[in-house]
């Protein structure tokens, strides 16, 4: 069996990141995008859209939707589930936790 | 159920048809030989791409299966008969309707000069066009656009930024003259002659000539351009010839009411081939874009299975021109007031305000990231006849969600 090694990895101070606050984290090749839900909490889901190479973080978030600036797809950014066509394909999630006032991703 | 036209508005309605519990007979009818795609990167990816890109599918053969969405491609409806509900098809079949959804879309519109048949003219509309368009381009080849409307521009960005050396004429006294504002315009313009397209307006085509594999644009001033590809971009005319045949009304496109259906009720239309009125404009409008045609599709879906819901979305369209988006929510008058928010090097926005204070359109130009959120919450202004302050939507350090109240 393929095993990966995630790791944990600082993305900026918690408090950076209001409610309902959007934001890029690029981390070398890859680019995720972080939200902050209306209640507070904190989710990590794949930066880019899979409908086409757009950056999700131009997109609004209206309660656990994140909506791609493009074309309107939309998913949970909860569970990266496509939520609306032409988004079709889920995105990946990861976890997030705050530690000592930092933000954290597993990547 | 039956769908004419496998474009955008008919593949969305065939889907939502069946994610609304329709279990009858459903048939997708196309005259297409493959599969529904997407026509928005015939001008932009699929000319740009280094190798050749596949179109981009709007839905996939398993899907269309686990639907039982049963697609009959390449074939034309020819003939409706209203009176029996019958549909004639182009290898002669006959087919029963008992709703029916016209989503024929457009075409482009011809040039009204004489042309030589051997000359390299093309318009684009399908995958084969943009294909054949994409071998035209070659680096170092010359490219004419005639029109500087959407369409045109895209493929001078796609066909600049293969190398070619491209030049558009447009007839009139600034691009994009039917849907964006002018000082708009101009930055578009700006954008396409620092990256070495070159721009004549005023300039009317007389005729074009076949010359050794190549095209001869002749211009009324006497001045002439050769091109290796001469790309005719001035407008779309709707496919109502099947609609019009029928009986039905036509106004500026099938004409529909605001719940999409025709003037037999059986009979719903879709997309860029119909008008419908828009209760936030007061007015009969036809449309020529992309998430429109979607949503009409879902909406008339819906109404054939007997709801009445009316369709009342924002009018919104997005151009990409190199790396920068243009979008536009809502429509505007030429007695619109205009309010700038100025984003700096990010971009520019435009909003749009009616005698009473209404804001009606807005129109954006600069990165996605920049623009893309206002222009959504502009839309839900437009939608919401809000009257937002105008120096709210002028001051760019206020987050336009704020006024959304
Ligand atoms: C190159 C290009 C770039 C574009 N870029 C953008 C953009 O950036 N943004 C935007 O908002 N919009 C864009 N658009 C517009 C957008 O693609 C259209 O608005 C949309 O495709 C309209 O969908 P439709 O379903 O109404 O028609 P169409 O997609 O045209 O589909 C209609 C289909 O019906 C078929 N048909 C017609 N008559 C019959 C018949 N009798 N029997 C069987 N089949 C029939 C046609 O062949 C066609 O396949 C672009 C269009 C083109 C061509
Ligand atoms: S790029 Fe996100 S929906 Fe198209």
């Amino acid at each position: 069996m393929l095993t990966t090694t995630r790791d944990w990895v600082a993305v900026c101070a918690a408090d950076a990141l209001a409610p309902e606050g959007v934001l890029r984290f690029d981390h070398g090749e890859r680019t995720f995008v972080i939200i902050r839900s209306p209640e507070g909490e904190y989710f990590a889901i794949d930066g880019h859209c899979s409908h086409e190479k757009v950056h999700l973080v131009g997109g609004i978030v209206d309660g656990h939707i994140i909506e791609c600036p493009k074309h309107f797809g939309s998913f949970d950014y909860r569970t990266g589930e496509a939520r609306t066509l032409p988004a079709c394909i889920d995105l990946q999630s990861y976890e997030a936790r705050v530690n000592d006032g930092t933000l954290f991703i597993k990547i | 159920m039956v769908i004419v036209g496998a474009g955008e508005a008919g593949t969305a309605a065939a889907i939502v048809l069946r994610e609304r519990g329709w279990r009858g007979r459903l048939v997708l009818i196309g005259n297409e030989t493959m599969l529904p795609y997407e026509r928005p990167p015939l001008s932009k990816a699929i000319l740009v791409e280094e190798r050749e890109p596949g179109p981009k599918l709007l839905v996939t053969p398993e899907r269309l299966a686990e639907l039982g969405i049963h697609y009959l491609q390449g074939r034309s409806v020819e003939w409706i008969d209203r009176a029996t509900h019958t549909l004639k098809l182009s290898d002669g079949s006959l087919l029963a309707y008992e709703r029916l959804l016209l989503a024929t879309g457009a075409r482009p519109r011809n040039l009204s000069i004489p042309f030589d048949a051997g000359s390299r003219v093309a318009t684009l509309r399908t995958y084969a066009d943009a294909l054949a368009i994409r071998q035209m381009i070659r680096r170092g080849g010359e490219v004419v656009v005639v029109g500087g409307g959407f369409i045109g521009l895209e493929v001078a960005a796609s066909a600049v930024s293969r190398g070619a050396s491209v030049t558009v004429v447009e007839a009139g006294h600034r691009l994009l003259t039917r849907a964006v504002p002018p000082p708009m315009a101009e930055l578009i313009r700006t954008k396409h002659e620092r990256l070495g397209v070159r721009i004549e307006t005023g300039a009317v085509v007389e005729r074009i000539d076949a010359k050794e594999r190549r095209s001869k644009v002749v211009l009324a001033d006497g001045r002439t351009h050769l091109a290796d590809l001469v790309l005719v971009g001035v407008g779309v005319v709707p496919n109502v010839e099947l609609a019009e045949t029928a009986g039905l009304v036509i106004d500026n496109g099938i004409a529909l009411d605001e719940t999409l259906a025709s003037s037999d009720p059986h009979i719903f239309a879709a997309g860029d081939c119909c008008s419908f009125p828009h209760s936030l404009y007061g007015e009969r409008i036809r449309l020529e874009a992309w998430r429109n045609a979607r949503r009409q599709g879902t909406v008339a879906a819906t109404n054939m299975l007997g709801m009445r819901r009316p369709y009342e979305d924002v009018p919104w369209f997005w151009s990409d021109q190199y790396d920068e988006t243009l979008q536009i929510a809502g429509l505007r008058r030429e007695e619109d007031v205009p309010v700038a928010r100025n984003l700096g090097a990010k971009g520019q926005i435009f909003f749009y305000l009616a005698a009473d204070g209404r804001l009606v359109a807005a129109c954006g130009f600069g990165s996605l990231d920049a623009i893309a959120k206002q222009i959504r919450f502009a839309e839900m202004m437009i939608g919401r006849r809000l009257a937002p302050n105008a120096d709210a939507l002028a001051d760019p350090t206020i987050n336009l969600k704020s006024l959304l109240v």
